[in-house]
Parts: structure tokens; C-alpha cells; sequence
């Protein structure tokens, strides 16, 4: 940067150096927030696009089953009370790491993990449950776009939880640094995007799919 | 290595507070306990077979549903018309838009085709 202004103004001396712009500007402070805003934005269209599907698809049965048979309600509430659980501690690590207090905040990403991963074990169980029972994917139309839409959150819900692993990990050795937070923050903004998405999911797919 | 470090302390000065998101124990749980109620109440209606209309029931379903999403831009995503100089709300304002015109737009659009391409009944050719 210095090296470009003093090339294009060799005549005047340090007191009018001609600045063309102003380093510190180019970057504002929350750009990468933005950034992953607009990715979070476009991921929202992900998503719009595989409830389209499913809202077109959703009562194709084919002669299979129908959402009331085989959709379990308990199964999905103790899913929704997982997922709201991992949001709101996600939000208190979020407090702890803005007071800078590095084993809270830890502890409660932890408490974050292990809800995640109840979240997807329930999902698995449920999953491996109706393809035994002959209900994949390739049973009927409503059962692919159901399990695109709901396997979509999951493969979502699982680089979460990986990528909490990495953050860990990352500020275990480096401490609360700038960088750090700032992860925290854009991970803090997918996780409860993906639970902004599950509120779709059990109402459009599970609530409604059972209805008569 | 000393040179990052040095920019990285530029960059921390440069913000006058942290990163420009001020979260609070009262707006998450706020934001919490209203999640809470918008969850609870579909799924008893639905669980309890409480309304005996599936058409008004899936009406009810739907818009706790939008509430609960905004109540949770609000308190746990900290969606303002200010945050980012408004270009998050430009954002997330456009996608509504184009979320909008997907879902309505598919369904509307394939249940006319549906309905149209539905093959006439031939009742003479009925055993």
C-alpha cells in the first residue's frame, strides 16, 4: 500500500501525500458477518427450492404410505425441543465469549455438540426405521422429496457440528483472539439459521404432513 | 507472523466494540421462551386433534410458523434495519421475495398443471 502511493506521487513530500483510499476502510469490521449473511441468504433458497419440491410432491403416494402413517409426531417434538435447546445454549456460549471468559464459553459449545448430535441420532433412528420398513426414498414421490428436504437439514446439522469441533479445537490453542470470535459469531449465525429452517420443516413437513 | 499480528491489532482498535453484535441474556431468553409457546401451541393443536378442519388447521400452522421465525431473526439471529448499514435486511428482504415466488409460484403452477393433465374419467370403460 505505502509502496503504490510514494511510486504515484514521487514529487510531494510526507506532508501532502496524495492518498487515493483509505486502507483501513476497505475493510469494515462485520464484512465477513455480511458475507456469511448473503451465504446464509442463498442457502435459504436451498432450501426454499426442496420445500417447493416437497410442497408439490408432498400428497404423491403412489399407492405407499401417507404422511399420517408413517410420520411419528413424539419422535419429532423431542427433534424441535433438541434443536431449540442447541440454539438458546449456542446464545449463552455467545454471552460467555463476550465477556471473554474462554471455559464457559467452551462448555456451553459442548452442551451445543451434544444436543446437535442427539438431534441427529433421533433423525438417523427415524430414517434407518422407514427404510426397513420399505419406505425409502425410492418408495414414492413424497418420500423422496421428504427425505431430501429433512436429509438436506441433517447433512446441514452435521457440518455444523463438525465445524464447532474445528472452532473448539481452534480456540483451545489460540485462545479468544479477533479471528476466533469472529468464527464464533458466523457459526452462531448458521446454527440458528438451521433451526430457523427446522421451524419450516416440522410445521410444513411433520404438522401439516399428518393432517387429514 | 509479527506483521498479521500487528494488522490484526489494527483491525481490533478499528472497531470501537467488538463486532458489532450485542447480544444479551434477556433477548435470547425472550427470544427463547416465545420459541417455546410458537412450538408448543401448533403441536397441540395438531397432536390433540383440536381443530377438526385440516384447511384451517394448516393456516394456523403455517403463520405460528412464520412468527416464529421472525421472533427468531429478532432474538437470536439480532435482524435490525441497521445492522451492516441495512444491507443485511436488503439481503434477507430479496430472498423473501424469491422464497416467495418459488413456493407459491411451484405450488400454484403444478396443481393447475395437475388439474388440467388429470386424465377425464371414461365411466363407460368402469367395470
Amino acid at each position: 500500500m505505502s509502496d503504490m502511493s510514494s511510486t504515484m506521487t514521487p514529487g510531494s513530500g510526507p506532508s501532502e501525500k496524495l492518498l487515493f483510499h483509505e486502507a483501513r476502510d476497505v475493510h469494515t469490521a462485520n464484512g465477513t458477518l455480511l458475507g456469511f449473511w448473503v451465504y446464509l441468504m442463498s442457502d435459504c433458497l436451498i432450501f426454499a427450492c426442496l420445500f417447493a419440491a416437497y410442497g408439490v410432491l408432498g400428497r404423491e403416494y403412489a399407492g405407499g404410505p401417507t404422511g399420517a402413517e408413517v410420520l411419528e409426531l413424539p419422535t419429532v417434538a423431542l427433534n424441535t425441543t433438541l434443536l431449540l435447546l442447541s440454539s438458546i445454549t449456542y446464545g449463552f456460549a455467545v454471552l460467555e465469549m463476550q465477556r471473554d471468559r474462554k471455559n464457559p464459553m467452551l462448555v456451553w459449545l459442548v452442551i451445543t455438540g451434544l444436543l446437535g448430535a442427539g438431534f441427529l441420532t433421533v433423525e438417523l433412528r427415524e430414517f434407518a426405521h422407514l427404510i426397513a420398513e420399505g419406505n425409502g426414498p425410492q418408495r414414492s414421490a413424497f418420500l423422496t422429496s421428504f427425505f431430501s428436504l429433512v436429509g438436506t437439514h441433517g447433512l446441514h446439522v452435521t457440518c455444523g457440528i463438525l465445524w464447532l469441533i474445528v472452532l473448539m479445537v481452534q480456540v483451545m490453542k489460540k485462545g479468544l483472539i479477533h479471528a476466533n470470535k469472529r468464527r464464533l459469531l458466523c457459526l452462531s449465525m448458521f446454527w440458528h439459521f438451521l433451526d430457523v429452517v427446522w421451524v419450516g420443516v416440522f410445521s410444513f413437513v411433520y404438522l401439516m404432513g399428518v393432517l387429514p | 507472523m509479527s506483521a498479521h499480528d500487528e494488522l490484526q491489532h489494527a483491525h481490533d482498535d478499528h472497531g470501537h466494540d467488538d463486532l458489532g453484535i450485542h447480544a444479551t441474556f434477556k433477548g435470547y431468553m425472550t427470544g427463547f421462551v416465545l420459541a417455546v409457546i410458537l412450538t408448543i401451541i401448533p403441536f397441540w393443536l395438531v397432536m390433540g386433534h383440536v381443530i377438526k378442519d385440516s384447511s384451517t388447521a394448516a393456516v394456523i400452522i403455517l403463520g405460528l410458523a412464520a412468527v416464529q421465525i421472525v421472533v427468531h431473526m429478532i432474538y437470536f439471529l439480532h435482524m435490525n434495519s441497521k445492522s451492516e448499514g441495512g444491507w443485511n435486511m436488503l439481503a434477507l428482504v430479496f430472498t423473501i421475495v424469491l422464497v416467495v415466488i418459488t413456493l407459491s409460484g411451484s405450488i400454484w403452477i403444478m396443481y393447475h398443471l395437475n388439474h388440467n393433465m388429470m386424465p377425464l374419467m371414461d365411466t363407460s370403460n368402469l367395470p
